[in-house]
Parts: C-alpha cells; sequence; structure tokens
C-alpha cells in the first residue's frame, strides 16, 4: 500500500508544499537582511581596528596631540578624550534633569492637549539636523562669548533633550495607574505620588534613556564645530575654554597628509565605536533589570 | 443513601411560603438596624450624575450612606457601581474626559464642588480597590508611607502594628516586616492595603470588588475584618457577589442599567434599603429578578 494514499492531513487544494517553499524564502530573506546588519558593523569596526591599529596603544591615552608640522612625533588623543568627558558630561547634567522634569509634567500633571503639543514638540526637536543646532548655538552664544565647552555643551544638551525626555515618557508611562490610585488613595498630594512611588520604579529606565543619549551624542561633530572647535594645544580642563573632543579630532587629522595623524583619528574613531557599545549594551542591562522591577509591581 | 435522607442531612429548609425564592440567603444573625432617622449620616448624595466625555455612566443617584455601618452596591457589569463608589472620594478626577453633576454631602459639605481639595478628600476617606495595590516597597513602609506624608510620624511602630493588627495581618507578617511587599500572596496584600488604608484613621473606607480577586478563604477574611471594623469605620463596599452583599452589609443598594430610546445605556439606582429587605422582600421587579438570579 502506497503511503500517499489518504493522509488525514491532506486535503485537495490546500498546494502544502508550494507553501511550505514560500515560508522558507520569507525566512531566508528576513535572515539576509539581519545578517547584513552585522556584516556591516563587522566590517566597520574590523576596518577602523586595522587601519587605526598603529595608533592604539597606551600613549593614545596619555599623550596630547603634537602640532601638525611635527609629523615625526607621535602623540595621543588625550586631550580629546578629556574634552569630549568634559562637553558629554556638561551636556548631560544640563539635558537629564530638564528632561526628566518634562517628562514628569507631561505624564503626570499635563492636560490631554498640552501632552500632545509637548510630545509632538519634542519629536520636531528631535528630528532637527546636528548642524542647525550647531548654527543656532553659535548664533546664540560663540557670537558674543566665543567658543567654550560650555558652548559646545549646550548644543550637545539642545540634542540630548528630547531623547531624554521621550524615553522617560515611556518609562513612567509603563508604570501601572494602580500604584498612583493607591497612593492618591491614602491622601498623598500627586507630587508625593510621583516622587515616592512613581519615579523610584523608573530610575532604571530614566537612567538606560540617558546612557542611550550619552552614546547618541559622544560622536557628534557638528554641533561642536561651530562652538567647541578650536583648541589650544595640550590637555585642558576648564571648561571655559574651547576644549579638543574626539569627534572633532577625528576631523581634523583624517583631514592631514601624514599616516600618523591618521592612524590617530583611526583609533580615535575604534575606541569611540567601542566605548559607544558599551553604552549600549550596559542600557540594554539596565532596561531589562528596570523592566523586570516594573513587572513585578504590576503583578 | 435515599433521595429523602440526602435532603435532610444536607438540611436545607424548604419554605412555601416566601413569595421570592432568594437565590442568596441572608445570615440571621445580624442585629436588627435601628430607624434610618435615628442614625448618623455620613453621606448625603443628591442627583449625582455622572459622565465620561458624552456619555453618562450613572444618572440621577439619590441615597445616603450611614455611620458605622457596611454599606454594599450591587449591580450587573456596566451598571456604574464602581463610578459610583469613585466619585464619593473623587477618585474620578484622575480620568481627563470625567464629569459630574449633583451633590454628594459629607457630614455636610460638598465634596463634589469644584473648590474642594480631591486630596483632602482621600485623607479621610480612604480607598481599598479591586486588585491589590500594594507599594513596591517593604510590608513597613507600605503602612508607614502615608502615615509619613500625612506628618503623622509619632509612634510609627505602634502604628503599623495596630493597623497590621485590624487588619488580621499582624501574626503572619509581624516576623518580616522589612521584606518585600510583593512577597505576600494576593490575599495578604489586600489586607496590607487595609491596613495601609485605615493606617492614617479615616473616617470611611472606599472598598472596590475588594475580594474579586481572592480565593473564598481570603475573602472570608476580609469579609470578616468588615465586621469587626465597622465599629470604627464606615464602609461602602462595591461587589458583584451578592452573597458577599448579603453577609457583609446592613444596607444594600442595586444598580442597574437603563436603556435609552437610542440604545444609549447608563447607570441608575434602582432600590435601595436594608440588606434583608433588598433579599428577601425588594420592593422593585428588576431588584427582584437580579437577587432571585433570572437576571445578571
Amino acid at each position: 500500500m502506497s503511503a500517499a494514499e489518504f493522509s488525514p492531513l491532506q486535503r485537495p487544494h490546500d498546494r502544502l508544499r508550494w507553501r511550505r517553499i514560500k515560508n522558507r524564502g520569507m525566512e531566508l530573506v528576513a535572515w539576509l537582511a539581519a545578517a547584513l546588519a552585522v556584516f556591516i558593523l563587522g566590517v566597520v569596526v574590523w576596518s577602523v581596528a586595522k587601519k587605526g591599529a598603529s595608533a592604539l596603544s597606551l600613549d593614545l591615552f596619555t599623550k596630547s596631540q603634537v602640532p601638525s608640522g611635527f609629523s615625526t612625533a607621535t602623540g595621543g588623543l588625550a586631550n580629546a578624550f578629556v574634552g569630549t568627558l568634559i562637553v558629554v558630561g556638561l551636556a548631560t547634567l544640563m539635558a537629564l534633569p530638564l528632561g526628566i522634569l518634562i517628562a514628569i509634567y507631561v505624564n503626570e500633571f499635563a492636560p490631554r492637549t498640552i501632552k500632545r503639543f509637548v510630545t509632538l514638540t519634542l519629536d520636531v526637536l528631535a528630528g532637527v539636523p546636528a548642524i542647525v543646532i550647531g548654527i543656532f548655538v553659535f548664533s546664540l552664544i560663540v557670537i558674543t562669548h566665543g567658543q567654550s565647552a560650555y558652548a559646545g555643551a549646550f548644543a550637545l544638551s539642545v540634542l540630548m533633550l528630547p531623547f531624554v525626555a521621550r524615553t522617560t515618557i515611556e518609562v513612567l508611562a509603563l508604570v501601572p495607574d494602580s500604584l498612583r490610585e493607591a497612593a492618591l488613595g491614602v491622601g498623598a498630594p500627586r507630587w508625593r505620588t510621583t516622587l515616592g512611588i512613581v519615579l523610584p520604579q523608573t530610575i532604571g529606565g530614566i537612567l538606560t534613556g540617558a546612557v542611550l543619549a550619552v552614546a547618541r551624542v559622544a560622536g557628534e561633530t557638528a554641533p561642536l564645530l561651530w562652538t567647541c572647535s578650536l583648541a589650544q594645544q595640550g590637555t585642558h580642563w576648564n571648561p571655559s575654554l574651547p576644549l579638543q573632543t574626539i569627534p572633532v579630532a577625528i576631523f581634523e587629522l583624517s583631514d592631514q597628509a601624514d599616516p600618523t595623524s591618521q592612524a590617530l583619528a583611526w583609533a580615535g574613531a575604534f575606541v569611540l565605536i567601542m566605548a559607544i557599545l558599551c553604552l549600549s549594551l550596559g542600557a540594554r542591562w539596565l532596561a531589562t533589570r528596570s523592566r523586570r522591577k516594573i513587572m513585578r509591581a504590576s503583578g | 443513601m435515599s433521595q429523602s435522607e440526602m435532603s435532610q442531612t444536607r438540611g436545607e429548609p424548604v419554605s412555601e411560603s416566601s413569595t421570592i425564592e432568594a437565590a442568596v440567603r441572608v445570615e440571621t444573625k445580624r442585629q436588627p438596624l435601628p430607624p434610618r432617622e435615628r442614625l448618623h449620616q455620613v453621606f448625603d448624595i443628591q442627583d449625582l450624575t455622572a459622565i465620561y466625555g458624552s456619555k453618562p455612566a450613572l444618572k440621577d443617584v439619590s441615597m445616603e450612606v450611614y455611620k458605622n455601618l457596611v454599606t454594599a452596591v450591587i449591580g450587573p457589569s456596566g451598571c456604574g457601581k464602581s463610578t459610583f463608589i469613585r466619585c464619593l472620594n473623587r477618585m474620578n478626577d484622575l480620568v481627563p474626559s470625567f464629569r459630574q453633576t449633583g451633590t454628594i454631602r459629607y457630614h455636610g459639605q460638598d465634596i463634589a464642588a469644584k473648590d474642594v481639595d480631591p486630596v483632602a478628600v482621600r485623607r479621610t476617606i480612604g480607598m481599598v480597590f479591586q486588585r491589590p495595590n500594594p507599594f513596591p516597597k517593604s510590608i513597613q513602609d507600605n503602612v508607614t508611607w502615608g502615615l509619613k506624608v500625612l506628618g503623622m510620624k509619632d509612634n510609627l511602630s505602634e502604628r503599623v502594628e495596630r493597623a497590621l493588627t485590624q487588619a488580621a495581618l499582624w501574626d503572619e507578617v509581624k516576623d518580616r516586616l522589612k521584606a518585600s511587599a510583593l512577597g505576600l500572596s494576593g490575599g495578604q496584600q489586600q489586607r496590607l492595603c487595609i491596613a495601609r488604608a485605615i493606617a492614617v484613621e479615616p473616617d470611611v473606607v472606599l472598598m472596590d470588588e475588594p475580594a474579586s480577586a481572592l480565593d473564598p478563604i481570603a475573602t472570608q477574611k476580609i469579609e470578616q475584618l468588615l465586621h469587626e471594623l465597622k465599629q470604627e469605620y464606615t464602609f461602602v463596599i462595591v461587589t458583584h457577589n451578592m452573597q458577599q452583599a448579603a453577609r457583609v452589609a446592613d444596607m444594600t443598594a442595586f444598580f442597574s442599567i437603563s436603556r435609552g430610546e437610542e440604545g444609549e445605556r447608563w447607570g441608575e439606582l434602582i432600590e435601595y434599603d436594608e440588606t434583608e429587605k433588598i433579599f428577601t422582600a425588594p420592593s422593585d421587579k428588576r431588584t427582584e429578578d437580579y437577587v432571585t438570579g433570572r437576571f445578571g
């Protein structure tokens, strides 16, 4: 007796074989798309690392750039790392509190129309090109007060603000209303409810947003070109001076003729990519942790 | 065992005399209530209408709530029971599209008025919710948080013990007050929520289906609590469980859904009386249909 004679699962017009082939095909296309993304990242990291390999040493982090023209001397990017740390740090200090306050207002206090308006504004702000923000800060601060790390940090904070605010709004929305009701039900005013019950639930999520925003702006070049690029030689810590930063250093060094400078630019790019990768991984870890915490509270 | 023996062992008296076969038996051991004019009014609600957006959820409710009694609100799903109870402590203020008309006099003061601070209302009129919602803090902090917010910072540990004892939870948690409240069982969490509500010494405690997410044993514990705590507090309890209303309530309000000519629906107070009367001799046909299980 042949096996194909009768099968309880077989019906005449199902064309099961064809459907299985289509399914496989779609799966393959999706897999290829995902593989392509990973492949591109791999190629970028690999080529950046390879080209910067000659400059990747301890000197990179301990020595400052040497003035161009003295091409026999090999320097490092210590001045740029210090500058990026200060500029991004200041930008975070400006954007984080303001972003959190905006999010609290929007999610906990604002009537629906204002909520919609502010969210839209944040989306538009997030879409403004970085170079435009650079020019804006240039005309606002730099024309009168000159370049400084403060001006650069302000430009970056304008970029960070919508990110911080949007992610914070999203985490606040995850906190179940039953918790707010519980707090209001014992006679707590709105602000105590927000500070004492809602915010502690969301700190992990807010930090995740902050870390992602930092990762996002740490590599920004355009806003800094206008506001914080005419750095002096040597490593400086004073934010009222224009400080050298990694993206600007890469931008300038890649323009030079001698290969040591170009290698330095590649090495700086490699460190930047790695730092952002680590920040993103850290943010992911924080995000899963905080989501689990909120889940437990609402379960 | 024969049929007759079985019915005897079940011990159910068959009375043909009662006109209504109530699906629910009211516990008879309760004390008879004094006449209503001798009871002290906590709430005097007049023509309360509650509207979400443009849809009325509740129309023209007028009733009183009396001190140191348990008042149950029963009715089918969607009849506005929860909306009603949430009006009593201004919890609906949190819903953006919500509006209400009519007056809710609380010891004579209209708390539905716009100039009344809802925080002050909720401070004296506490609430226990349908799903246990302890704060994600320790058991002790769940009780003390409200106390601290309200400035009742003296004798915190005594207040915690008292509230937890009143909520019949003290013996179960006294050795682990610092443990997370989220590690408690559902029934324990709900009793913790009751402890949290009564710790701040409210006048009234509103309960929105407090046992609907709990198993029968936890439910029974909460019902026993109501019997004991009503010496000190006034309770308004929403329940979809008629047996529960019959067991715990002194007064019962029956809400139902009315339909307009164009198919719109709203909740309405059909009948409000002593629990025994509602379940054995209701004066409205719709109440009778509901309590005998023919509808709802």
